[in-house]
C-alpha cells in the first residue's frame, strides 16, 4: 500500500475527530482554540468523505486498520451507502456545529431549554417547590466546555458506525456516539434534562446489551463477526438459530431507529435537549439505526418473507400511529419528535420490500430525511430564540414579525411534507413505485398508509404553520432579540442543501440506485473485503476463529 | 492437528441465565441505582455469553506458540473491549443518578409531564387548540405532578412548604 493510496481516506471520518476531541478537551480554557479545532476537524471529515463518495462508484475501499487479516482484524469498509450516508451526515454535523457555536452554548449562554417560561412552568411543576431554583439557574451560566469534545466524539462514533466492516465495530461505533448522545442530552444537568435523560439512557442501555447478545450468538453460531464473512456464512446455518438472531439484530436496531411499539422514549427525552444537540440527534441518531437495519437485511441475511411481512406491518404502524402523534401535539419540538417517528416508518417500509428499487428510495429518502429534519428543528431553535417559547398556544405573527425565518420554516416543512417537486415527494414517489411493484394486498395497504401519512403530515406542519406564523398574536411576546447570523447562516445553508437535494436528484438516485444494488448482491462486498477469496493485510490468525477447521500446529 | 472444542460449559450457561433474568427484573424498577445494578448484571451476562461462545479454555492465545488448544483470543478482545464500555456507562449512570439525588432527594425515573397533559386533554375531549392550564382545566400543572408521581408518594409532595430533601426524614 502506498502512503496516499485512496484507502488513507477510510479511517480519517473516525480518526481526525477522535483525535481532536482529546485536543479541544486539553485546551478546553481557550474558547477559540475549540472552535477552530472542531471546525477544521469536521471540515476535513467532509472533505474525507466526499472523496470516498466518488472513490467508492468503482467498488468498495477497504483497509484493515490493525494490520491484520480481514476476518480477524478490525476493517473498515466504504461501499458507496456508507460513504453517502457518512457524506450526509457529516455536512449535517458540520452545519449544527456551526450553528451550536453561534447559539452560545459552548460558553453556557445556552439561553434556550432551560429559560424558556413552558420548561420553567414545567420544572417548577415537577419540583412542587423551588428550593432548587437557585441551584439550577447557577448550574446554567457554569461553562460547557465538553460540549465540542463531546460534539466530535459523536462525529467519530456516528463515522465509525457508518463504516464499520464487522458486527462488533458497529456495536462499539454505536457505544461511541451513544455514549456522547448521553452526554449532550444530560447538558447541564438540569431538572427536565436529567428527567428525560434517565429515560433515554436506560431505554439505550437496553437495546445496547440485546445487540451484545446478538454479537455474541452471531459468533457463536457462525465462528466470525466479520460482514463479509457473515454474508457467506448465514444462509448456511439453521433457519431457527438465523432467525433468532435476525430477530434479535431487528430489536436492538428497531429500538435506535424507533420503530413503532419501541419509538416511545424519543418523543419524551428529545425536545428537552438544546436545540442544535435535538437537532443532529433527530438528524443522525436514528438514521444510523436505519442504515444498521438496512446493512444487516439486505448485505448479511438471505431474503425471509415472513419477516419482511412483520416489517411490512411495523413500518406501517409506525407511520400512522407517529403522525396521529404528531396531530395532537401543541408544541412545535415535540410535533418535530413525533414525524421523525412518523417518517422513520417510510424508510422501513422501503428495506421491508427488499427489491433493489424500494432500497434504492429508501437510500433516497434517508439522505432527505436526514437534511430536512435537523434543518426543521433548527429553525425551530431560532424560532425558540426569537421568542422563548415552542408553545404553539403563545406563537403567532411570526410571518410578519421575520419573514425570513417564515421562509427558513416554510421550505423544509412542505419538503417533509412531500409536496412536489420537491425531494421529499421524489423519495415517497419511489416508495410507492417499489410498492406497487411489488403487487402484493400488504404492499398495497403500505402504499395507501404512505399517501395518508404524507397527507396529514401536511396537516400537522400546516397547522403549526398556521399557529405560529399567521394567526394574530395571543399574548405578548418578550422583546425581540436580534438572530445572530450565525445561527441563521447554518440554518439557511441546510434548508439550502435540503432544496440541492431536488436539483441534484437524478444523479442522487442514480447513486443510492448502485448503493442499493452493491448491499443487495453483497458480492461486490465480499470480493472487496477478501479479493481472490484470501484473507487480506499481514496477519495470520485468521485459522484460530473459525471452530470448524483445524488449528495449525 | 487439534480440533477445538465447542461444546458450551452448562455451568457457564446456566449463569448467563440467571444473571439476565436478575438483571432483566432489576432493569424494570423505578429507581435508577437498582437500573444501573441491572445493567451491570446484564452487561456482565452478555460478556460470559460471548466468552461462551468463544468456546472452552485453553492455553493462553500466543500466536506461532501453540501444540496444544488456544483460548479464542477473538472472543476475549471483543469481552475486553465491552467491559470497558460497561465500566464507562456504569460511570455515567452513577453520575446521572447522584444528580437525580441532588435535584430531587431521589432518584426515581418520572413520568413525562407534557404527555400526562396531552393525555388529559383527550379524556375531557377538549378541542386540542385549547390550553389546559391552570386557568381552563381547573388542576394546576403542580397538581398533575403530583399525580404522575406514582410509586414514590413522598409525604412532603402533599405539602409544598416540607422539606426538600428525600423521603428519609419524612
Amino acid at each position: 500500500m502506498t502512503p496516499w493510496s485512496l484507502e488513507t481516506l477510510v479511517p480519517l471520518p473516525v480518526l481526525v475527530p477522535l483525535f481532536a476531541a482529546g485536543l479541544a478537551l486539553a485546551l478546553h480554557r481557550y474558547e477559540r482554540a475549540q472552535r477552530i479545532i472542531s471546525v477544521v476537524a469536521l471540515s476535513v471529515v467532509v472533505a474525507a468523505a466526499a472523496g470516498l463518495v466518488v472513490a467508492a462508484q468503482d467498488g468498495p475501499v477497504v483497509i484493515d486498520v490493525g494490520g491484520w487479516a480481514a476476518p480477524v482484524g478490525v476493517n473498515l469498509v466504504a461501499d458507496p451507502l456508507a460513504a453517502l450516508m457518512l457524506l450526509v451526515s457529516s455536512v449535517v454535523l458540520l452545519c449544527v456545529l456551526l450553528y451550536s457555536m453561534a447559539q452560545g452554548i459552548a460558553d453556557g449562554n445556552d439561553r434556550t431549554a432551560p429559560a424558556t417560561r413552558d420548561t420553567k412552568i414545567l420544572q417548577e411543576a415537577i419540583r412542587g417547590q423551588d428550593a432548587d431554583a437557585d441551584e439550577d439557574t447557577r448550574r446554567d451560566v457554569l461553562p460547557v466546555a465538553i460540549f465540542h469534545p463531546t460534539f466530535l466524539i459523536l462525529a467519530a462514533g456516528v463515522a465509525d458506525a457508518f463504516l464499520a466492516g464487522d458486527l462488533f465495530n458497529l456495536y462499539v461505533g454505536f457505544e461511541i456516539l451513544l455514549a456522547a448522545s448521553y452526554v449532550l442530552l444530560t447538558l447541564g444537568g438540569t431538572v427536565e434534562r436529567i428527567r428525560a435523560g434517565s429515560v433515554y439512557v436506560v431505554v439505550a442501555l437496553l437495546s445496547s446489551i440485546v445487540f451484545l447478545v446478538a454479537v455474541g450468538l452471531v459468533y457463536a453460531a457462525t465462528g466470525t463477526v466479520n460482514m463479509a464473512q457473515l454474508a457467506e456464512r448465514l444462509p448456511d446455518i439453521d433457519p431457527g438459530v438465523r432467525l433468532g438472531i435476525q430477530g434479535l439484530l431487528l430489536l436492538a436496531f428497531g429500538i435506535k431507529a424507533a420503530i413503532f411499539p419501541l419509538s416511545a422514549w424519543l418523543p419524551d427525552s428529545y425536545p428537552t435537549a438544546p436545540a442544535p444537540v435535538t437537532a443532529v440527534f433527530a438528524g443522525l441518531l436514528t438514521k444510523v439505526g436505519v442504515y444498521a437495519i438496512l446493512r444487516t437485511q439486505t448485505l448479511l441475511f438471505p431474503r425471509n418473507e415472513a419477516l419482511e411481512a412483520v416489517l411490512l406491518v411495523l413500518a406501517l404502524a409506525t407511520m400512522i400511529v407517529g403522525i396521529l402523534g404528531a396531530v395532537a401535539q401543541d408544541d412545535v419540538k415535540r410535533l418535530l419528535s413525533f414525524t421523525l417517528v412518523s417518517h422513520i416508518g417510510y424508510m422501513i417500509f422501503g428495506v421491508a420490500l427488499a427489491t433493489q428499487a424500494s432500497t434504492a428510495a429508501a437510500i433516497f429518502y434517508v439522505v432527505h430525511h436526514i437534511t430536512v429534519q435537523t434543518a426543521l428543528f433548527l429553525v425551530v431553535g431560532l424560532i425558540e430564540r426569537r421568542t422563548g417559547t415552542t408553545s404553539l398556544d403563545r406563537l403567532g405573527g411570526l410571518a410578519t414579525m421575520a419573514p425570513g425565518l417564515a421562509v427558513l420554516f416554510f421550505v423544509p416543512a412542505m419538503n417533509l411534507a412531500g409536496i412536489p417537486p420537491l425531494s421529499g415527494f421524489l423519495g415517497k414517489v419511489g416508495l410507492l413505485e417499489a410498492g406497487v411493484v411489488d403487487g402484493s394486498g400488504l404492499a398495497w395497504v403500505l402504499v395507501v398508509g404512505s399517501v395518508v401519512t404524507s397527507l396529514l403530515t401536511l396537516y400537522a406542519v400546516v397547522r403549526a404553520w398556521n399557529k405560529a406564523f399567521w394567526q394574530p398574536c395571543p399574548e405578548k411576546l418578550p422583546e425581540p432579540t436580534p438572530l445572530p447570523w450565525g445561527m441563521v447562516g447554518p440554518t439557511a445553508a441546510l434548508v439550502a442543501v435540503s432544496v440541492g437535494l431536488t436539483v441534484v436528484a437524478g444523479p442522487l438516485y442514480a447513486y443510492a440506485d448502485r448503493a442499493a444494488e452493491s448491499v443487495m448482491d453483497g458480492r461486490t462486498y465480499i470480493e472487496a473485503v477478501f479479493p481472490d477469496g484470501a484473507p487480506r493485510g499481514t496477519g495470520e490468525s485468521n485459522k484460530t476463529t473459525d471452530h470448524t477447521e483445524e488449528v495449525a500446529p | 492437528m487439534i480440533v477445538l472444542d465447542t461444546v458450551p460449559s452448562g455451568a457457564l450457561l446456566l449463569t448467563v441465565g440467571v444473571l439476565f433474568a436478575a438483571g432483566v427484573y432489576l432493569l424494570l424498577e423505578r429507581s435508577l441505582t437498582r437500573v444501573l445494578l441491572g445493567f451491570v448484571l446484564l452487561g456482565n451476562g452478555a460478556n460470559l455469553a460471548i466468552l461462551v461462545a468463544g468456546g472452552r479454555a485453553g492455553a493462553p492465545p500466543i500466536t506461532g506458540a501453540t501444540a496444544e488448544p488456544m483460548s479464542d483470543p477473538l472472543a476475549q478482545a471483543m469481552v475486553l473491549t465491552s467491559i470497558v464500555i460497561t465500566l464507562a456507562l456504569v460511570a455515567f449512570v452513577l453520575a446521572m443518578a447522584y444528580r437525580s439525588w441532588q435535584l430531587h432527594g431521589h432518584d426515581e425515573v418520572q413520568d413525562d409531564l407534557e404527555d400526562t397533559r396531552i393525555a388529559r386533554l383527550a379524556d375531557a375531549d377538549a378541542p386540542s387548540y385549547a390550553d389546559s392550564d391552570a386557568e381552563e382545566s381547573g388542576s394546576t400543572l403542580d397538581e398533575e405532578a403530583v399525580a404522575v408521581r406514582d410509586e414514590v408518594a413522598l409525604p412532603d409532595r402533599e405539602t409544598p412548604s416540607g422539606t426538600t430533601r428525600g423521603g428519609e426524614d419524612a
